[in-house]
């Protein structure tokens, strides 16, 4: 951990060297090429080159002030830093390149690699990839840097049945083909995957992210069965991208020195996303929906759900693009949120009667961009959170200012 | 560039003034049943939510959940403090030969744990048992007052020989204590056992003794008062979760102990409405109150919150003969099958926003209205079950407006 630390701040300390002396750094801004989908997100954002330096070093920081209230009670206003963000790059060879990416989240409550990954292009449909790196399962998960988005709270379903950022040891494929106006891609990995957790948890439902919790997932397997992820997407230049994602695996250890002690229980996940911009208007919309299907046995309690779905749909609507306060080009945009998670889908069986356990959000918000790589966010929360008898709906609403940024 | 900035500085300003206006209101008090007794010192209010986090905690194999249980915590039968729902109900069962009762608790009883942690495997229910009790789980809100009721203020409406002859023939459940029961100046002891006054069949003295017994049978939790894990014994004796015992402390179970002691009892809506007001007539009328008796006073308690205070129940914590169709066969202590205590009445109108939508009354759930209810009410309620249905359905419809209300 220490090393780790004193590494950071020895990145940390050369990035501010670069912004005093401008010959010694130069940014290699992101490429914005209309090529570029979502599984390029790793590679699709700013870096700062250091002389003859090899690594090019980048990050982002998001840190946000949030007032919530849940029928009419309050904590008051309290202030987080959710994450700090730093990106080391370097192309070792021609066509071979390492990535990583490393997350401080709350503060440095938690301190994870969630990118570390070496890619060797072999041809442009045939890239190998191995490290730590995030199954691209979904959108969000690949593609969830702060100042991309103009929402400061993740999306339910993006974090809590896809359990972004997910990502583990593995290895394998991925590649794109354009053609005309269109770009096909796939990405096809083998990595460690989830753990019992997900049915044994505090959380009193089935809970993905719950594996995230165990750092071992790093180092070995929790039952040998490799989790598979795989996606493709098609996009045109002209229309957006659509992705078609699966992820599945055995979740329990069903075997232990060789004795058979439980079936292999499987959980899947199937995702579709979607983005595309409107060309007059400039609207852009971006949406992605999730389906889990998790083995959970029989005998176990209602709470934790074998089946869950849930998605987002953002709209975002530029409204003034000039210079504003002093900065050129800066866009002011309107955006709404609205979200669904249903973590138990299924009725009870004493009772014939619909399992709720859902939650539905409507976030709509305001953000000033002064340049593309910063993003001052306003927005505004109202979800509806129903337990699993499908009470009435606890009411929860917040107000939430911040920014994000890459440096 | 000023005009923007003007704009920006007016629009936080309106914000930050709007922030309380923005947030969804608190919900009538009235209409929930989370909340604690009024007059508690904010020390005591504190100690309420150390409770409350115990009551609202869930287990994990980790922390020694089973290995085999009904539910994962406290607030999953008991959802928002109400009444329980048929999906998180259990099952006790015996084998009783006459009167022979064996609770079968070398194999399994006295209740049934039929979920697992996983890789383990969950209880069924032995072939020995033939009589069977589902139950759902009770409200738990104004247990403190009951708690605090003497033993003299349930015996003055015992009549176990019915010698008013208004047809009703209470009686107190004796019971036998546990060995961490110590008696308070409240009880009165009776060939050393002592006046049930929770569960169904009045069957636990004390709030200790029901948060105890839930932990290990509903959820397989040991605590410093009940050190021996369950386990299955279709699995092997002392199979278990591999989490050291007591997986509990007492300060655990103290923690919930409060909780529940200082939970508010539900208040009441509409009383003034006409049809309440005329439907509580009623009630008395056809000699409900009989055995839902409205009032009590506490007496002396440690909680100075709880001393002398008259709390509306509508109960009388006594057992009663409920007639063939509310007959488990279960006998608990001194209650046989037929016998229950009457259920306290308050929160009933809250039922359903407990349960789902939809009320799931009577010890196991099986009746959706008051008119159903009612209609199971036999033995020595079939005078008043009589009683109701000669009422003209305008007057019953008063009545159900007075239960909607408690």
């Amino acid at each position: 951990m220490k090393i780790l630390l004193t590494v950071t701040l020895f990145l940390l300390s050369l990035k501010t060297i670069g912004q005093t002396d401008s010959s010694f750094i130069k940014r290699t801004a992101a490429d914005t090429s209309k090529l570029k989908m979502n599984m390029d997100a790793v590679y699709n954002r700013p870096f700062l080159t250091m002389g003859k330096f090899p690594v090019a070093v980048g990050g982002y920081v998001e840190a946000n002030s949030s007032y919530f209230g849940t029928d009419g009670v309050t904590d008051g206003l309290s202030f987080q830093i959710p994450r700090l963000t730093i990106f080391l790059s370097s192309s070792i060879k021609k066509r071979i390149k390492f990535l990583s990416e490393i997350e401080f989240e709350e503060g440095g409550k938690e301190i994870g690699i969630e990118f570390a990954s070496m890619d060797i292009e072999l041809h442009p449909l045939l890239n190998l990839r191995g490290g730590v790196i995030m199954n691209p399962i979904g959108a969000f998960n690949q593609n969830h840097d702060g100042p991309k988005w103009e929402f400061i709270e993740r999306p339910f379903s993006a974090t809590t049945i896809i359990p972004a950022t997910w990502s583990n040891v593995g290895f394998g494929l991925f590649g794109k083909y354009a053609v005309n106006n269109f770009v096909w891609a796939y990405e096809a990995y083998l990595t460690n995957g989830f753990d019992d957790k997900i049915i044994s948890n505090p959380q009193n439902r089935t809970w993905l992210p719950a594996s995230k919790e165990n750092p071992e997932r790093f180092d070995e397997s929790f039952n040998g069965v490799p989790l598979v992820t795989t996606k493709t997407a098609l996009r045109h230049r002209k229309i957006g991208e659509i992705g078609v994602s699966w992820m599945g695996g055995v979740y329990n250890q069903f075997r232990v020195d060789g004795i058979v002690v439980d079936k292999q229980r499987r959980v899947d996940l199937f995702a579709i996303d979607l983005n595309t911009t409107i060309p007059k208007a400039k609207t852009y919309i971006n949406g992605e929906w999730v389906w889990a299907m998790v083995d959970v046995p029989d005998n176990y309690t209602k709470e934790y759900g074998s089946k869950l779905r849930g998605g987002f749909l953002d709209i975002v609507q530029p409204i003034l693009k000039r210079k504003i306060l002093g900065w050129e080009n800066s866009t002011l945009n309107l955006a709404f949120r609205t979200e669904y998670v249903d973590y138990n889908v299924g009725k009870f069986t004493e009772t014939e009667t619909n399992i709720a356990d859902h939650i539905f959000a409507v976030v709509p918000g305001i953000s000033f961009r002064p340049s593309a790589l910063t993003v001052i966010r306003f927005n505004y929360r109202y979800h509806w959170q129903t337990d699993l008898l499908g009470n009435p709906a606890a009411r929860t609403a917040g107000i939430q200012f911040g920014f994000s940024t890459y440096f | 560039m000023k005009k923007f900035t003007l704009v920006i500085l007016a629009g936080a300003l309106t914000l930050i003034t709007a922030c309380q206006k923005l947030m969804p209101p608190a919900p009538k008090d009235e209409d929930v049943l989370a909340g604690t007794i009024p007059g508690l010192t904010p020390e005591q209010e504190k100690e309420h939510l150390v409770g409350d986090a115990n009551f609202g905690k869930i287990f994990t194999k980790e922390d020694g959940l089973g290995p085999i249980f009904v539910q994962t915590s406290c607030a999953n039968c008991h959802i928002g403090n109400g009444k329980g729902h048929p999906s998180t109900g259990l099952t006790r069962f015996a084998n009783v030969n006459g009167t022979i009762i064996d609770n079968l608790l070398n194999k399994g009883g006295p209740q049934l744990q039929q979920h697992a942690i996983l890789g383990y495997l969950p209880e069924t229910l032995p072939t020995e048992a033939n009589v069977f009790s589902k139950r759902i789980a009770p409200a738990v809100m104004g247990l403190g007052y009951i708690a605090a009721l003497d033993d003299q203020s349930i015996l003055n409406n015992a009549d176990p020989n019915d010698l008013n002859g208004d047809g009703i023939s209470g009686r107190p459940n004796y019971v036998n204590p546990t060995n961490f029961f110590i008696p308070q100046p409240i009880h009165i002891p009776y060939n050393n056992q002592y006046i049930g006054r929770f569960g169904k069949k009045a069957e636990k003295i004390t709030i200790q003794d029901q948060v105890v017994f839930a932990l290990k049978q509903d959820i397989g939790i040991t605590s410093d008062f009940d050190t021996q894990d369950l386990f299955n014994y279709q699995s092997g004796v002392n199979t278990g979760d591999g989490v050291a015992d007591p997986e509990v402390s007492s300060n655990f179970v103290y923690g919930l102990v409060f909780y529940m002691r200082t939970l508010k009892a539900p208040a009441r809506r509409n009383i003034n409405n006409d049809d309440v007001v005329a439907g509580e007539n009623l009630f008395a009328k056809i000699g409900c109150t009989s055995c839902h008796i409205p009032s009590f006073t506490t007496a002396q308690s440690d909680i100075s919150a709880l001393s002398n205070k008259t709390f509306h129940p509508y109960s009388d914590f006594l057992l009663h003969d409920m007639g063939q169709l509310l007959d488990d066969s279960y006998p608990e202590g001194s209650a046989n099958g037929f016998e229950w205590r009457t259920p306290p009445l308050w929160g009933l109108g809250l039922a359903k926003d407990s349960q789902g939508g939809q009320m799931f009354l009577l010890h196991d759930g099986r009746a959706k209205t008051f008119d159903e209810v009612i209609s199971f009410h036999g033995g020595e309620a079939a005078s008043r079950r009589t009683a109701f249905n000669a009422l003209s359905q305008t007057e019953k419809n008063q009545l159900f407006k007075f239960l909607e209300s408690l």
